[in-house]
């Protein structure tokens, strides 16, 4: 961790200076390095990173407009009140304080997350994310692929969560063009999304136990999570970014003999739970450490909109999969879990409770699974099957046109959303008749989430910093696209 | 205004803007309403009082490749959209607005006042299309590194044109 405060040149609300042009100049290795200082060297590596009035800056420079929102000030009114700028519940400090960067290269931020922490001694008073360390401009890529290759790209997003990525992009697609899908492919879907939640909110315990010391629920979770990551190597041939749900079904069928491993798994998860209760719900070091910490109201978590085990955490029943089922969450039974005080443990039991959850739909999955087509028979959207190649030039020129062309979809625009771990995953569709996305936006739920941070964060201990982070969840690849 | 149903909520975006009732257009999806830079707020503010909870989504669109767009009667296309996506929970129901800014004055009311929660959403925009949120708070980059130029979802900015922008890196060999 660094001291910004004292080594940072520019930082604060003016527009961003140019920078010195000593800064601009190659680090040169020899003589001239010689003459700079040790400090010297601090404050040109602290200029190169800079990211000027990105940053949180001090409380002389910070406008009072940025300086309530930063404090949650703007939260807390009634409706319809202004904002006096006087009155603003600052805390009168009689130390100074401090303003300290975590990361990007911090093991806990899960990812090249930046956080800025004003301290007062050990209590946080302010916290501003810094984003964009992994801006790689999936969007805009997404509109140089076509529709067949746009499922290779977004799941690359959430890489915790691909098969969600892949989903909302399906079913947007999959709604611009007005295809009705076989019921196989759904349940297909279903399975594996559920599937993927239970190892995301596994590699969720497993990190989460990690901040908080615990290293053997790391071990766990890596363990278990294993499992669902082999069932999916072996029905997609990938254990991460699949591209296996694509617009208009899934690239192929589930293996053979895949009820019993998914049993299995099943079988497995729900006991493992039960010695993670074991192991974290009941353990009053565990409990201490997140109970009442990070704590958040409902109507915050809706002003900031929050969405996903964070928003459930307040005691708001909202699951996309209840409330606006999409595939065929409508015929399946499970409960939303939600909690009650927003605080971390509520956050944690949410995600152990979902796994089970999970686990509960994926066994009506295997019990309900009909038989049919696992993708739509469209010749507009689907290549011909492996076999018909091999006897059709018709075939063979088809499936070609599919895969470099790409099919058209027609003109329109489009929002859909589905509950990723995570929280509401929503895709905005822009399509101009082309087979490429006019526009493609994610809106990636750790995203938004994370601007419920700085509110958590607040009054609470910098030790407590890496725990209420994580239980945000946040996904990088995600937040950045 | 009667509890559920569409009529109701369209009600009350048109009792809050007081006027011409923006154009709207309903799909499948949701409902999709056109309301002019003028009314935006206005016709937010009524959703919102009507129980649109949350701004669930903000962004932008550049239309500058694709400008003979399906609009409803009225609606004069600009270069620039800003697309929001309001939630009710209640209701379990979603509306679209698509509000038209022109290139040259891209300048847009800030939503921040009426859901704090489009901060970053509408920072997001700002960086990658340089649509300037009026009454926003902070209007800072935010994905990309402070000292970018250009705005890189814009359809003129091209793809590959600066090969790779690195702070401090030394120029072309």
């Amino acid at each position: 961790m660094t001291d910004v405060e004292a080594t940072s040149p520019a930082g604060g609300a003016d527009p961003p200076e140019p920078r010195p042009d000593t800064v601009l100049d190659p680090p040169v290795r020899g003589d001239e390095f010689a003459d700079r200082g040790p400090g010297d060297e601090a404050r040109g590596l602290v200029a190169e990173t800079s990211e000027g009035v990105q940053e949180l800056s001090s409380r002389a420079e910070t406008g009072p407009g940025q300086l309530r929102r930063e404090v949650g000030a703007v939260l807390r009114l009634p409706e319809g009140v202004a904002v006096d700028p006087s009155d603003i519940d600052v805390e009168q400090s009689d130390d100074e304080t401090m303003i300290i960067n975590m990361g990007p290269q911090h093991p806990s931020t899960h990812g090249v997350l930046r956080l800025m922490l004003e301290l007062d001694g050990e209590t946080v008073l302010r916290t501003k994310p810094v984003i964009g360390y992994l801006h790689t401009g999936m969007e805009k890529t997404a509109e140089e692929l076509t529709y067949v290759q746009g499922s290779t790209n977004v799941t690359r997003m959430d890489y915790l969560a691909p098969l969600h990525n892949e989903l909302v992009l399906s079913l947007a697609v999959e709604a611009l063009l007005g295809v009705e899908m076989p019921p196989r492919s759904d349940w297909i879907r279903m399975l594996l999304v559920e599937l993927n939640r239970v190892s995301s909110h596994l590699m969720w315990m497993a990190t989460n136990g990690m901040d908080l010391g615990s290293t053997s629920m790391m071990i766990y979770g890596f363990r278990e999570r294993e499992m669902v990551l082999a069932f999916f190597e072996k029905t997609t041939g990938l254990r991460m970014n699949h591209n296996f749900i694509r617009p208009g079904g899934t690239a192929a069928d589930l293996p053979d003999g895949w009820e019993d491993d998914v049993t299995v798994i099943c079988d497995t998860v729900m006991s493992r739970t039960d010695e993670y209760d074991e192991l974290l719900t009941g353990q009053p070091l565990f409990r201490r450490r997140s109970e009442a910490v990070g704590t958040l109201s409902a109507e915050e978590a809706l002003a900031l909109s929050l969405t996903g085990p964070v928003l459930r955490s307040t005691g708001v029943p909202w699951d996309l999969r209840r409330c606006m089922p999409y595939l065929r969450y409508d015929e399946v039974d499970f409960d939303v879990i939600v909690g009650t005080y927003g605080d971390n443990f509520d956050r944690y039991s949410i995600r152990l409770n979902e796994i089970r959850e999970s686990v509960r739909i994926i066994r009506q999955v295997i019990e309900k699974m009909p038989a049919g087509d696992y993708r739509v028979q469209d010749k507009k959207v689907t290549p011909p099957p492996r076999a018909r190649i091999d006897e059709s030039m018709e075939a063979l020129i088809h499936h070609f046109k599919v895969f470099t062309e790409g099919f058209k979809v027609p003109e329109g625009e489009v929002y859909v959303a589905v509950e990723s771990p995570r929280g509401e995953l929503g895709c905005y569709l822009v399509s101009d008749g082309s087979p490429k996305p006019y526009r493609m936006h994610i809106r990636g739920p750790s995203f938004v989430n994370l601007q419920g941070l700085p509110l958590m964060m607040r009054g609470g201990l910098v030790a407590d910093a890496v725990a209420v982070c994580s239980t945000i969840d946040p996904v990088m690849g995600e937040v950045d696209r | 205004m009667t509890a559920g149903g569409g009529t109701g909520v369209a009600d009350g975006a048109r009792a809050a803007d007081a006027g011409a009732s923006p154009p709207n257009d309903t799909q499948p999806s949701g409902e999709v309403v056109f309301p002019t830079r003028e009314q935006y707020v206005a016709v937010v503010g009524g959703y919102r009082g009507a129980g649109f909870e949350m701004c669930a989504d903000l962004c932008g669109v550049d239309y500058l490749a694709h400008p003979a767009r399906r609009l409803p009667e009225g609606v004069q296309p600009e270069r620039f959209e800003v697309v929001a996506n309001l939630l009710s929970l209640s209701r379990a129901r979603r509306v679209r607005l698509r509000v038209q800014v022109p290139e040259a004055d891209a300048v847009i009311a800030s939503l921040f006042d009426l859901y704090p929660g489009v901060e970053a959403m509408e920072r997001e925009a700002f960086d990658l299309f340089g649509i300037v949120f009026e009454g926003h708070p902070d209007m800072t980059r935010i994905l990309m590194p402070e000292d970018w130029e250009g705005h890189p979802l814009r359809k003129d900015y091209g793809v590959g044109r600066v090969p790779v922008q690195f702070k401090g890196a030394p120029g072309p060999r």
